[in-house]
């Protein structure tokens, strides 16, 4: 097995996958602690801006809104990576790990 | 005296009920827990009787389950054939205690927008784990946190480092949960407190003992259904009434509380911003990082099926956070000014806690009230078999067959020793139930996700991703952060000035975990570069296999059956 971790170690291939990987990692996790950092902070020092009602017809505020908004964001962005994760990452995954096995024994 | 009082009080013991009149009051909850109450027109028979179909069904299961549970693996992780959707499901039975239902619909019942921030910030920790941790962690993992750790860490310091932190996290969450459901057994129910330490630890250890991660997997997916459909069906009256209008809900809501229009704007639940930042980052990192939750993991076959675990799982909860918005507001415009919830002076019988069960009695009858009475419950024993599972593995499997056999314990041994481990948290369960009856159990609350926060976030994170981190620098790391949370907790408001009556507390914040994390952090970092040992230098040099095998899956546990 170490032979094989050494093998996909040495393939620009696998650095290339990892850093992209990476890269959507934790621009989602940027995006995701900032809007529940944003929502926390405003609440925090400017809850004025919370308190406004929508609209005129309706009685919701700006701060319930953005709340639920806080939350569907979330999952929206977690079914993101995990489609990203699925449609290319794996597949990418599979053909790096068999060029692997498949390398001729050096 | 008063002293003497205190001090087993800060070991976190609590046991000064038994130093006292230990014979009498032993007697008394003995009496208790086998008794029914004097005034037996108080049970209510419908939630009983559903409860006690719960428990038919679920003793069932585990019976099947039994047969199913024949090695370590099937005992630990159910043989990691648990699929994305199933165990999906089981996270969320995990995640959402009863608090999540009854504690964040008694504070929007209460505070209004402000009890929002509760159900809005914890969802923060499932993007995060999923983001950075789910599929390493899988790909890493057999059955615990600590095997994660070991990967490339020192057996047997990694080891005591992590399974100790988890059996404080769980016996810290377990009294939680037990004294919850004492106090939830005599207000629904009409039992007594000890019955329901009673019920709960024996119905822990059979599912545990005897069915292993397969019963408890299967416990934690019908309390969820139970739990995500009552809630489901609450809001569905709720909006019925108003036609469906959101509108028509919030005028309502407006109108009956006494906060009026405030009821929908930021009040002054956070009056100090570093409170309220160190209280979000204790539900984020922490709630990223529990051993119960993250135990489900290796569940699944592989990290795709880990995704979508964690991708049911947060839309599950997710939707169940977005129910909670509806249930709180809902008790406001139908509980707050009905007479039939209130006590003469117009206050809310059973406390604020019951908001969101006097809805369900409001919108549907006695037989919605017993059918949510019943899920509550259900909802209890659930959340702790999960805690016991995560208590027994850390006990069998890290500190007895990795630390005290040093891995040559066979399949049977550490089976006998899991089914001793589950024996023995009931027990433990039973007693602390018992033992904190009636006492202030806010600081035991805040316990178990300052741990998670201060040692499994750092300890997992660094692990995965700083290839620097040693073994020295993580164990000091660990212990100087968990030391610290546990004093600043120790002098902090909670403890120091409400329960201990000092005047003053001597640390000023009530959630420590943004210092802890801190101390924790740094440390790992600082000790691990000046780190020159032999060791660290092999520790460094693994990373590059870790890393690879974190990445692709490859030697992942369960991965490679051919």
């Amino acid at each position: 097995m170490e032979e094989l971790y050494r093998r996909i170690d040495a393939d620009p291939e696998f650095h290339a996958l990892s850093r992209r990987r990476s890269r959507l990692s934790w621009a989602l996790t940027a995006v995701v602690a900032f809007s529940f950092y944003s929502w926390i902070f405003v609440i925090a020092f400017k809850p004025a801006w919370f308190a406004q009602a929508l609209g005129p017809e309706t009685v919701l505020t700006v701060g319930v809104a953005a709340g639920i908004g806080v939350i569907v964001l979330a999952v929206t962005l977690t079914g993101v990576y995990i489609w990203q994760a699925n449609q290319y990452f794996d597949a990418q995954n599979r053909k790096i790990v068999a060029h692997a096995q498949n390398e001729p024994q050096t | 005296m008063k002293k003497l009082k205190q001090l087993p009080l800060l070991f976190g013991l609590g046991l000064q009920t038994w130093a006292g009149s230990a014979a009498a009051d032993v007697a008394t909850a003995l009496h208790n827990m086998f008794t029914l109450p004097a005034d037996t027109s108080a049970i209510n028979t419908k939630a009983v009787a559903m409860f006690f179909g719960f428990v038919m069904v679920s003793l069932g299961i585990t019976f099947w389950a039994a047969k199913r549970t024949k090695s370590t693996s099937d005992f630990y992780t159910a043989g990691g054939k648990i699929g994305g959707f199933q165990n999906g499901l089981a996270i969320c039975g995990d995640w959402c205690s009863s608090a999540a239902l009854m504690g964040v619909a008694a504070l929007i019942y209460s505070t209004g927008f402000d009890g929002l921030i509760y159900s809005v910030v914890p969802f923060g920790a499932w993007p995060l784990m999923m983001f950075l941790l789910a599929d390493r962690l899988r790909n890493l993992g057999k059955y615990t946190l600590a095997d994660i750790v070991s990967v490339r860490m020192a057996r047997v310091p990694s080891r005591t480092l992590v399974s100790g932190a988890s059996l404080a996290f769980v016996i810290g969450y377990l009294i939680v949960q037990m004294v919850g459901a004492g106090t939830l057994i005599s207000n629904l129910f009409g039992l007594n407190y000890e019955m329901a330490q009673v019920i709960i630890g024996v119905l822990i250890v059979v599912y545990v003992a005897f069915g292993g991660m397969i019963a408890t997997t299967y416990v934690q997916l019908i309390k969820a259904v139970l739990l995500l459909s009552g809630a489901t069906f609450i809001v569905f009256l709720v909006l019925q009434k108003f036609g469906f209008s959101l509108n028509g809900l919030y005028q309502a809501a407006i109108d009956n509380s006494p906060l009026k229009v405030g009821v929908m704007q930021p009040g002054v639940l956070l009056p100090d911003p570093v409170n309220a930042i160190s209280c979000g980052v204790m539900l984020i990192l922490g709630g990223a990082a529990m051993p119960h939750v993250l135990m489900r993991f290796f569940t699944v076959p592989d990290a795709k099926e880990a995704r979508r675990s964690v991708a049911w799982a947060a839309s599950l909860i997710g939707y169940f956070y977005l129910l909670t918005f509806f249930i709180g507001y809902g008790a406001i415009a139908f509980v707050m000014k009905n007479p039939e919830f209130l006590d003469a002076k117009g206050v809310i019988i059973g406390g604020a806690n019951m908001a969101a069960i006097h809805l369900a009695k409001a919108m549907g009858g006695d037989l919605l009230l017993g059918f949510i009475s019943a899920v509550a419950f259900a909802t209890i024993v659930a959340v702790v078999a999960g805690l016991t599972i995560a208590g027994a593995s850390a006990i069998s499997h890290d500190i007895y067959a990795n630390m005290f056999r040093h891995g040559q314990a066979t399949d049977a041994e550490v089976m006998k020793v899991s089914r001793i481990a589950a024996l023995s948290l009931g027990v433990l369960g039973i007693v602390l139930g018992i033992a904190f009856k009636g006492q202030n159990i806010a600081y035991l609350i805040v316990l178990p996700f300052t741990i998670s926060s201060t040692v499994f976030f750092p300890v997992l994170f660094l692990s995965m991703y700083w290839r620097r981190l040693t073994t020295t620098g993580m164990v000091t790391g660990g212990w100087l952060g968990l030391a610290s949370a546990i004093v600043m907790l120790v002098v902090g408001p909670t403890i120091w000035k409400d329960i201990m009556g000092h005047p003053e507390a001597l640390f000023p914040y009530k959630y420590p975990a943004l210092f802890s994390i801190s101390i924790s952090f740094v440390t790992m970092i600082v000790v691990s570069l000046l780190d020159k040992s032999e060791r660290a230098k092999a520790e460094l040099a693994s990373f590059d296999d870790q890393f690879v095998r974190s990445q692709t899956g490859l030697g992942a546990e369960g991965a490679v059956q051919h």
